[in-house]
């Protein structure tokens, strides 16, 4: 189909749901009252690793209004989903200090709240686990039974008597051959903190457990209603079948959302009070000190280089620190196998990707997961490579990137199709008219005005990380009326893909957008399956499976049409509402005739309510081998680079970004509102972990910050100056078998943000930094470092 | 669940409602959205738990109930206050705005209409709140500037749209309503 053609793909639509949202008519789960409804609230563990010796409840079960106390006696049950590593309350020991130990059911949350101060507990304290030298040392254990747990084999690599939860990696080519080719090797290590996602909507849950059956009724705020059903019947023990996952507006997600997570133990509390709807509502401190994080990681990578600027060889170690739990965090980790060394060619390379436990909070998916954090290595790494060879950091790449021909670190072929990285680079250093390093002397004159300006960019590059199998589908029913309902089993947390699905039902059907409403409130007993709300393959797998589900319907149409009409089905085509004939265009019959079955004039009816599906299932792809994680994990690889023009203040370590400007091979913009909507967004919250956010814990491994006064997100005048979006949509090289030429675009706009962050602030001060955040204190003890040198 | 006992002294004899811990409820008369209400209430209570539980208007969020989001933000007498920070003790006399009062009848305000075409929301979590903040911006300085925008909304944290397109909408909204006066 050409340009020309697309009457809805490309426009710039409003949001279905806006309307609703500034209007306070939308409703979250925090806003939801069930009649019969009571109230939950915890007990935190507040040591990071400790025996639990015995819990006094009798007091609290005495106070007026508690209607049930739980404990991890009770709630014994496991979860996890690549790692059945977690139980739904503490049992014998607590892992981290927030773990939740216990919980009290009352008729208001007033009374939960006071309850739970009475629960008394004799805890006997553990040696704690602080980082991952500790962790790797393995003198002490987090789970002394990991070689007993439950996990997807033949993916993950649990290593016994360790903390490690799971060693995966790559092997290609030969590094030791490698190395002999390099004229230099360096090496570099790098760190990134343990970052919150931060929905302004916290984690909350209500559950309806059935006392006479095994069904289960959950409200949550969930990014993955399917994965919910699939995880809480099996902590459970009872068929998916009996689990009714309802997820109305969710307020933000960011991958915090994406597994399961309050709901087990809502449903347990349910349970405990014969029946009752339970609701379970995070606290904001209770958000940071019980849910997950983006795990911390370090990343060291010793790289051989010939004289003139290409790679030879890589070793890479990238170890994650999960905290006390690696539910998802696993799989975090396994995405270092096929993306940790960045959009290059490397043809010998050894990476270790290794999750690793600790007696912290715990980890999870994060927007781009595992992305971030490998980039800031990569990419720094790549731009103090370039320092050293005295080669233009844009050239450095260039001479390395991906291109057609060459394949991935995994070992995955690059087609023209897979997309451009060297485009992207190309428009970020035209749009930040990058001419090259500035002078030592340059820096030196400008140092001296206090402020000093720099810029810096970076590659970045994605993949959804998901299972081979990962499948999806779309329901859509015609109403008398000729409008479309289309059902899909994806949540729109805001991304907006409610909106983008209705844009690509509306270009099928050729019906107006008004006509074309994706229903909200995703319910697994009632909507399609989607494996995941995550990874950004929506667009892709969403689009393909709700633009086969409208093929389907107008096929329907057509054969009924085509009796009426008198002929053969193939010579009908669709459009204003209407199937006719291709030539004799007033051979027509409506949609909205043809909606329910047609009826001839004398009362015979043909056909029936016009109701079609589409699936799409991810295509080709296959595990990475155990032994070299070679093998074909990416679905849709979406490619980018960011450019940064930012200016330091040499006083106070003040970092202002002047200007971002971030282009993406996207393949095609389906609505450039919403595209710009997560490039913004993205940007920021990559703003956000490159320069303000991130956890701090003291020396009994306890969080110090679990409160927006002292581990906040950007506010409004955090953001840069001037962001520039560029979307390459070049025919040649866009996705060939995504809808339209789409890729995913939802995560990577916060990917190298801080890298190229990183690399803007050397271009202005000359200091190399490794690790995150970049706050004003950092920046400016470095700048204090690099003076006392006698460097400036 | 609530105690009622009569005192009598004076003549006079009134009924004092008191908390399930023992503390006298409050009465509080005021006006939310040009509705009248009274209530007795817990003098314990925020002003958003009021919203929420006495008044079951949900459209005020909770973010952080620690004055520090902004979710909660609401228009009290005219200036914007997170609700959460607010006794309900103390809106007796008060006439609040909240996002369910910003529409003109049946139709969106400019500024709901701004938020909307400038893609200005996505989870929606923040947007009441954001809207008031900038309604309050709006009402006392008609032609603010990018920085006095970023300034008025400061208080009010979005994780989702980088603030971008926000700041674009109450611009424009801005805008319109001069036009509109002219």
């Amino acid at each position: 189909m050409s340009e020309k053609q697309l009457n809805h793909i490309g426009k710039g639509y409003d949001r279905k749901d806006a309307q609703e949202k500034v209007t306070g008519q939308a409703v979250y789960v925090h806003d939801m009252e069930v009649p019969g409804m009571l109230y939950a609230k915890v007990l935190l563990s507040p040591y990071a690793h400790a025996e639990i010796v015995s819990i006094d409840c009798s007091e609290a079960k005495k106070l007026k209004g508690v209607k049930a106390v739980v404990t991890g006696k009770e709630a014994c049950q496991r979860v996890g989903l690549y790692m059945v590593d977690k139980n739904i309350m503490a049992g014998n020991k607590t892992r981290y200090q927030g773990e939740i130990v216990a919980a009290v059911v009352a008729e208001t949350e007033a009374i939960a709240e006071e309850a739970v101060t009475l629960i008394s507990i004799d805890y006997k304290e553990l040696p704690i686990v602080h980082n991952l030298d500790e962790a790797l040392e393995a003198k002490t254990l987090v789970h002394e039974d990991l070689h007993t747990y439950e996990y997807l084999k033949g993916v993950f690599f649990p290593q016994k008597n360790t903390n490690i939860a799971s060693w995966n990696r790559t092997k290609k080519g030969d590094i030791k051959k490698g190395f002999e080719e390099a004229d230099f090797i360096f090496e570099d290590e790098f760190n990134v903190p343990a970052v919150a996602h931060v929905p302004m909507e916290t984690h909350v849950a209500i559950a309806q457990a059935d006392p006479y059956s095994d069904k289960i009724k959950i409200w949550s705020s969930a990014q993955s209603p399917f994965a919910v059903r699939q995880l809480l019947a099996k902590s459970m023990g009872i068929a998916k079948s009996n689990v009714n996952v309802i997820v109305p507006y969710v307020g933000g997600g960011f991958g915090g959302k994406a597994g399961v997570h309050l709901e087990p133990l809502v449903s347990v509390l349910s349970k405990a009070v014969h029946g009752r709807p339970v609701k379970l509502k995070m606290t904001r401190e209770e958000e940071f000190n019980i849910l997950p994080t983006r795990a911390g990681m370090r990343a060291r990578f010793k790289t051989g280089m010939t004289k003139d600027g290409k790679i030879t060889a890589m070793e890479v170690y990238h170890d994650w620190d999960s905290g006390a739990y690696a539910d998802y965090g696993v799989n975090v980790g396994k995405t270092a196998v096929y993306s940790g060394a960045g959009a290059y060619v490397v043809p010998n390379i050894e990476l270790h990707s290794r999750t690793i436990y600790t007696n912290k909070v715990f980890s999870t998916a994060y927007r781009g997961f595992g992305h971030l954090e490998t980039h800031w290595a990569v990419e720094r790494h790549m731009d103090m490579m370039a320092q050293k060879l005295d080669i233009d950091p844009y050239e450095l790449r260039m001479r390395n990137i991906l291109k057609p021909g060459e394949t991935t670190i995994s070992g995955e072929l690059m087609y023209p199709t897979t997309g451009d990285p060297s485009a992207c680079l190309n428009a970020v250093t035209k749009e930040l008219n990058w001419t090259g390093r500035k002078s030592a002397e340059d820096r030196k004159r400008e140092w001296k005005t206090g402020k000093v300006r720099g810029q810096g960019f970076a590659m970045l590059q994605k993949a959804p990380a998901m299972p081979s199998y990962t499948s999806t589908a779309a329901i859509m029913q015609m109403d008398e009326d000729g409008h479309v309902k289309v059902m899909i089993g994806a949540v729109d947390f805001g991304q907006g893909a409610n909106t983008i699905m209705a844009q690509v039902a509306a270009e099928e059907l050729r019906v107006p957008l008004e006509d074309v409403e994706v229903v909200w409130n995703v319910e697994t007993d009632k909507h399609p399956y989607d494996w995941n709300t995550v990874a950004s393959k929506y667009t892709f797998m969403g689009g393909n499976a709700v633009r086969k589900a409208a093929r389907n319907m107008i096929q329907q149409m057509k054969e009924v049409a085509a009796q009426v009409l008198r002929c053969h089905p193939d010579e009908l085509t669709h459009g204003d509402g209407y199937i006719y004939h291709v030539h004799q265009t007033h051979r027509r019959i409506s949609y909205v005739k043809l909606s329910m079955g047609y009826a001839y004039e004398n009362g015979n009816g043909i056909g029936g309510p016009l109701i079609s599906h589409g699936i799409y299932m991810a295509s080709g792809l296959t595990n990475p081998d155990p032994e070299t994680g070679q093998g074909r994990p990416g679905l849709v690889w979406t490619f980018g680079a960011h450019g940064v023009d930012l200016e330091v203040d040499v006083e106070t370590g003040e970092v202002n970004i002047l200007k971002v400007v971030s282009a993406f091979d996207i393949g095609k913009v389906i609505n450039r509102k919403l595209v710009d909507g997560q490039v913004f967004g993205g940007i920021v919250q990559g703003v956000g972990s490159a320069l303000i956010e991130g956890y701090k814990f003291d020396g009994d491994s306890k969080l110090l910050n679990p409160y927006f006064g002292d581990n906040r997100i950007p506010s409004s005048k955090d953001i840069p100056d001037e962001i520039k979006a560029i979307y390459i949509e070049e025919p040649e090289t866009a996705q060939v078998d995504g809808p339209y030429g789409a890729r995913g675009i939802g995560e990577h706009p916060m990917i190298s943000v801080p890298s190229a962050i990183g690399n803007a602030i050397y271009e202005a001060l000359g200091i190399n930094f490794h690790r995150l955040p970049l706050t004003p204190e950092n920046v400016a003890l470095a700048i204090d470092k690099h003076l006392k040198n006698g460097e400036e | 669940m609530c105690s009622t006992e009569k005192v009598t002294g004076k003549n006079i004899e009134k009924c004092i409602e008191y908390t399930e811990s023992g503390l006298p409820k409050i009465t509080i008369r005021f006006e939310v959205n040009g509705d009248q209400f009274e209530k007795h209430v817990d003098p314990t209570m925020t002003l958003l738990q009021l919203l929420h539980h006495e008044l079951k208007l949900f459209g005020t969020k909770e973010g952080c109930g620690e004055g520090e989001c902004g979710a909660c933000s609401i228009i009290m007498n005219g200036k914007a206050v997170n609700s959460c920070l607010v006794l309900a003790a103390e809106v007796d006399g008060a006439v609040l705005l909240t996002v369910e009062g910003l529409g003109r009848g049946n139709e969106l305000s400019i500024l709901q209409q701004e938020f909307i075409k400038y893609d200005a929301l996505q989870c929606g979590f923040c947007t009441p709140g954001m809207l008031m903040s900038a309604r309050s911006l709006l009402d006392r300085n008609p032609e603010p500037d990018d920085d006095e925008i970023k300034e008025a909304i400061e208080g009010n944290f979005c994780r989702c749209t980088g603030y971008v397109p926000i700041i674009a909408a109450v611009r424009s909204a801005a805008k319109r309503e001069r036009e509109e006066l002219k």
